[in-house]
């Protein structure tokens, strides 16, 4: 790498890093850093007044609810529809696949959408679900529908990646040793998706953290009912509430950068291992 | 799968696996395929001349020539200034990289809402940035809604190109130098075709991701009809007003260019690989 600078490359070495520092500083860093400074720009007690006010716990529990909620079904879902994709040979597995890239490309409002025409009260199980009294739209199971749909890909491409790359050599040899398909999974599979689980149950965090298109479709928007964090930041700042909105986005800011950390943390994780398992094959 | 015949070979390293195949496909029946077809139904029952319809008026004209329009140019400029960043991050050493290459995830991990309050925050009239000149005081004009686009889609073109770049052997550049090549000529020749189709995804994913932004741009923009209204709010503006078929309308339009979007990022990717 060292020679590379050396190869003609002396003037743009200095000229490019300066374009990309200055680029992320001010289209990444200046709105980050400014959340901070217009949290507080009324003090501290203005601060922690506006985190507790009464919608915005309430908000952030059903923020937080919502997250789990994404992160539990992802957890059965992305380890299954990656086990489908990569070691069964049953029929649609490329299906699976191209399905799976949808929610990523989709706007999250026009998810809202799709869904208010299945479950909305206008839509195809609408006269179903209210004559058995349940409600999905403008309701939590809305939101959680929305949180589940945009985070759908993320554990599970995650684990896609590793079962493709780790084959299938540790697999064949545990069942020759007469491992039945549980044991083969639990034993073999289950220690080698591990860390892309853990990457792919933060990524489903950090989108469940702030999905905002789906859920104000679908949720109703209803203050302290069905009003999420995201929602309710949005809500008081266009009421002019603008350093209460900036508190309540300060939880949400961190929780973000924490997710960053904690991406960081599990890929040095998994090459750390990696590089062990390479030396130990020597 | 055959039958199932008894012999002394290890048993098929591919179990059958209909347990996880029946789950993956009640999840996406449930949640992927049932709305679509939803809105493919109900959109052909609104029939072609009612989804035209919605989608020429002339406020709907505006906000999809905004969304795409817009998307584009984002995409453009998220590539361009993505293979800088990924060029530096993959090749040079320097104080701070290391914080450099974990921010830029920050706008997938930081709710869009969050960056809408903040953009327009620093871009109003009496931001930071908005105070500095009338120019930079893009808030609720349409300059804001690139603004808000650009940020939101910024990881997508350095994390495509970043480890193409990784992967990339010097040797073939120092030849091309030792030879007598100029950097210009060596990136040109030698790195550019290697990253283009990496540049190409990240591209295709920029535009994907700013084309559907609502959180961001529904606060930044103010949602001017004409304006600064794009496809998205205007879908959900027609939502509020139980608009369902032209909300319907300007949807399948989205639609339809996330999956030409897809497409092309799939055709690109498999391109890539047989390279590699």
């Amino acid at each position: 790498m060292a020679e590379h600078s050396r190869t003609g490359e002396g003037a743009a070495r200095p000229v490019l890093i300066t374009l990309a520092v200055s680029w992320l500083a001010v289209a990444l860093l200046l709105p980050f850093g400014s959340v901070f400074i217009a949290a507080f720009a009324d003090g501290f007690p203005a601060f922690i007044a506006a985190l507790t006010m009464s919608e915005a716990l309430h908000a952030a529990w059903l923020t937080i609810l919502a997250m789990l909620a994404a992160m539990a079904f992802n957890l059965v879902f992305g380890i299954a529809a990656a086990y489908a994709v990569e070691r069964t040979r049953l029929p649609g597995r490329r299906i699976i696949s191209a399905l799976l890239d949808l929610p990523i490309a989709v706007s999250p409002v026009v998810a809202g959408l799709m869904f208010l025409l299945v479950f909305g009260r206008q839509g195809w199980f609408g006269p179903l679900l209210s004559s058995l009294n349940v409600r999905i739209v403008f309701a939590l199971p809305g939101i959680l529908l929305a949180t589940i749909f945009v985070t759908l890909p993320f554990v599970a491409k995650e684990v896609i990646a590793v079962l493709r790359e780790t084959g299938t050599a540790e697999e064949e040899a545990a069942a020759t040793l007469g491992a039945n398909r549980v044991q083969t999974f639990l034993f073999v599979v289950l220690p080698n998706i591990r860390w892309a689980v853990f990457y792919g149950l933060v990524l489903t965090a950090a989108r469940a953290l702030g999905e905002f298109g789906a859920v104000s479709v679908l949720s109703g928007n209803l203050i302290g009912q069905t009003q999420t964090l995201p929602l309710y930041i949005e809500q008081i700042y266009t009421n002019y509430q603008t350093t209460a909105a900036f508190a309540a986005a300060v939880p949400l800011t961190l929780l973000a950068v924490l997710t960053i950390a904690a991406q960081k943390l599990l890929a040095w994780f998994s090459s750390r291992e990696r590089a062990k398992a390479a030396l130990e094959e020597r | 799968m055959g039958p199932v015949t008894i012999s002394r070979r290890p048993v098929s390293p591919r179990p059958r696996g209909w347990l996880p195949w029946g789950i993956t496909w009640a999840v996406l029946g449930g949640l992927v395929i049932l709305p679509l077809a939803a809105v493919a139904i109900k959109a052909s029952g609104a029939g072609v001349d009612g989804i035209v319809a919605s989608v020429t008026t002339p406020i709907a004209l505006a906000a999809l020539g905004l969304s795409f329009g817009g998307a584009l140019v984002t995409a453009v400029l998220n590539t361009v200034m993505g293979t800088v960043v990924a060029w530096v991050l993959a090749r040079y050493e320097f104080f701070g990289k290391s914080v450099l290459n974990a921010i830029v995830d920050l706008p997938f991990a930081l709710p869009t809402a969050v960056a809408g309050i903040t953009l327009s925050e620093l871009l109003g009239p009496k931001g930071w940035i908005g105070s500095l000149s009338p120019a930079l005081a893009v808030a609720y004009r349409p300059a804001g809604v690139l603004v808000a686009m650009t940020f939101v889609s910024i990881p997508f073109a350095i994390r495509a190109v970043q480890p193409v770049l990784q992967e990339l052997d010097a040797d073939v550049e120092e030849a091309a130098a030792l030879l007598g090549a100029k950097p210009w000529q060596v990136f040109w020749q030698v790195v550019f075709p290697a990253i283009r189709p990496a540049m190409l995804t990240g591209l295709a994913l920029s535009f994907a991701r700013a084309v559907g932004e609502f959180g961001s741009v529904v606060i930044i923009s103010g949602n001017i009809p004409l304006s600064t209204l794009t496809g998205p709010v205007l879908i959900f503006q027609r939502l509020e007003e139980y608009n369902t078929v032209g909300a319907t309308g300007i949807a399948v339009v989205m639609l339809i260019a996330s999956l030409i979007t897809l497409v092309a990022i799939n055709l690109l990717q498999a391109r890539g690989h047989d390279h590699g």
